[in-house]
């Protein structure tokens, strides 16, 4: 699973629905992998103003990542220096989680992942 | 044909055989193939996309959607869920390049709010007209569903679902779930009438585009061979504008009163018309 699908889910529990705990989901022994992949810039512009940059950066600590910068990197910068598209790429797109956990920060449900598929099947008194 | 929805749960059903079987039948990836492009072809994607794939299985579409060229707006990036372990394990062997989720849809989407440009399922969403649990009814699961779909849908964003109803029952469910979350909802049929119709229920999030309106009429707008049924026109000008007694007024009062199962009788040229005055 790419870290750029860890930005977007949030728990399923129904009562985390309206805490802002809930997102974004904390890996847990996670087992990282580099997938080469093929950059394209055009995808990420339009991914990136829809990135929630301060969960990012949790991700990113949270997974061993050097720090990111304070600030998400606007669009000039994408097309202009050619490092911070290549440093985004790697991060969102070709690191991929394999193995682990993801913990809701609000309920501390886990969710398990295996062979880079998270199971989010809910016992039915969490639906 | 028997339906594999009325006998058993959709994970249940597609096990390491079925799903094997699904995946390797030319004839089933044929006609995935062409649902998917003509979905495609209403989501009018014009650049590089994030797209959530509901009920996913082997990635068959996923691969269409990765394999887009460059020309036209692709490649695009998705993501699946499926709630049959199987399906993902084939969709693993197969390398498919999108992420994968085991998830039901009926117990909604797990993403945050505007997260999607669009998104695509393909002969999935009927099986949420099933329960299998008594602490879960279609309704319910439905509507888990299309709230979950509409919240994690950016504004402005569309969802195609190609589906297979039982009965009309089953169609009008769906399509009244979509509209009571919010979406604007409209229902493509391809070849109707025929063996081979194709049901597309095309849901639009947000108001009018730039291309049109921002319903399902705006989506097929110039496309060839389309004939636009718009039933909501009849139902909002009808009101209002009856006059109290005219034979128009008297026609829809006895077409109520027959809905109701009382006995009326007979609409004739006489009906409604002034008695001569008696001398």
């Amino acid at each position: 699973m790419k870290v750029l699908t860890l930005n977007f889910l949030t728990c399923a529990v129904k009562a985390c629905k309206s805490s802002s705990d809930s997102f974004p989901l904390h890996p847990k022994d996670a087992e990282l992998v580099h997938d080469d992949v093929e950059v394209n810039a055009q995808l990420l512009t339009n991914l990136l103003h829809r990135l929630d940059w301060k969960a990012l950066r949790t991700t990113a600590t949270e997974l061993g990542f050097p720090d990111l910068p304070e600030t998400a990197p606007t669009q000039e910068d994408l097309e202009n220096d050619e490092k911070t598209l290549k440093d985004l790429h790697n991060l969102l797109i070709e690191t991929q989680m394999m193995e682990g956990k993801l913990v809701c920060g609000h309920c501390g449900h886990e969710y398990a992942v295996r062979e880079g598929i998270a199971n989010f099947l809910l016992p039915t008194h969490l639906v | 044909m028997s339906r594999p929805e009325d006998t058993l749960a959709a994970d249940v059903h597609y096990n390491d055989t079925e799903a094997r079987k699904y995946t390797t039948s030319s004839r089933i990836q044929n006609i995935q193939a062409s649902m998917t492009r003509r979905a495609l072809e209403l989501l009018k994607l014009d650049s590089p996309s994030l797209i959530l794939d509901i009920g996913c299985g082997s990635g068959l579409s996923g691969e269409i959607l990765s394999a887009v060229p460059e020309e036209e707006g692709g490649p695009h990036m998705w993501v699946g869920m499926d709630i049959s372990p199987s399906m993902l394990d084939v969709a693993l062997s197969r390398d498919v390049e999108g992420d994968l989720l085991l998830a039901d849809m009926g117990q909604g989407v797990p993403f945050r709010a505007g997260a999607f440009d669009a998104a695509i399922s393909i002969s999935a969403i009927q099986w949420l007209c099933n329960a299998e649990t008594a602490d879960t009814s279609p309704t319910g699961r439905l509507s888990r569903f299309f709230n979950g779909l509409y919240a994690s849908l950016r504004r402005g964003g569309k969802a195609v679902c190609q589906f297979y109803p039982k009965n009309d029952t089953q169609r009008n469910m769906i399509s009244a779930a979509a509209v009571k979350a919010g979406f604007g909802a409209g229902i493509l049929e391809d070849d109707p009438g025929t063996k081979n119709q194709k049901l597309y229920l095309v849901l639009t999030v947000g108001g009018a585009t730039s291309n049109g309106g921002g319903d399902i009429t705006g989506v097929v707008q110039g496309m060839e061979g389309v004939d636009v049924l718009d039933n909501r026109k009849a139902g909002k000008t009808g009101k209002g504008e009856i006059k109290k007694h005219s034979k128009a007024w008297i026609i829809k009062k006895k077409e109520q009163m027959e809905r109701k199962g009382k006995i009326v009788k007979a609409t004739s040229k006489y009906t409604g018309r002034k008695r001569r005055i008696a001398f």
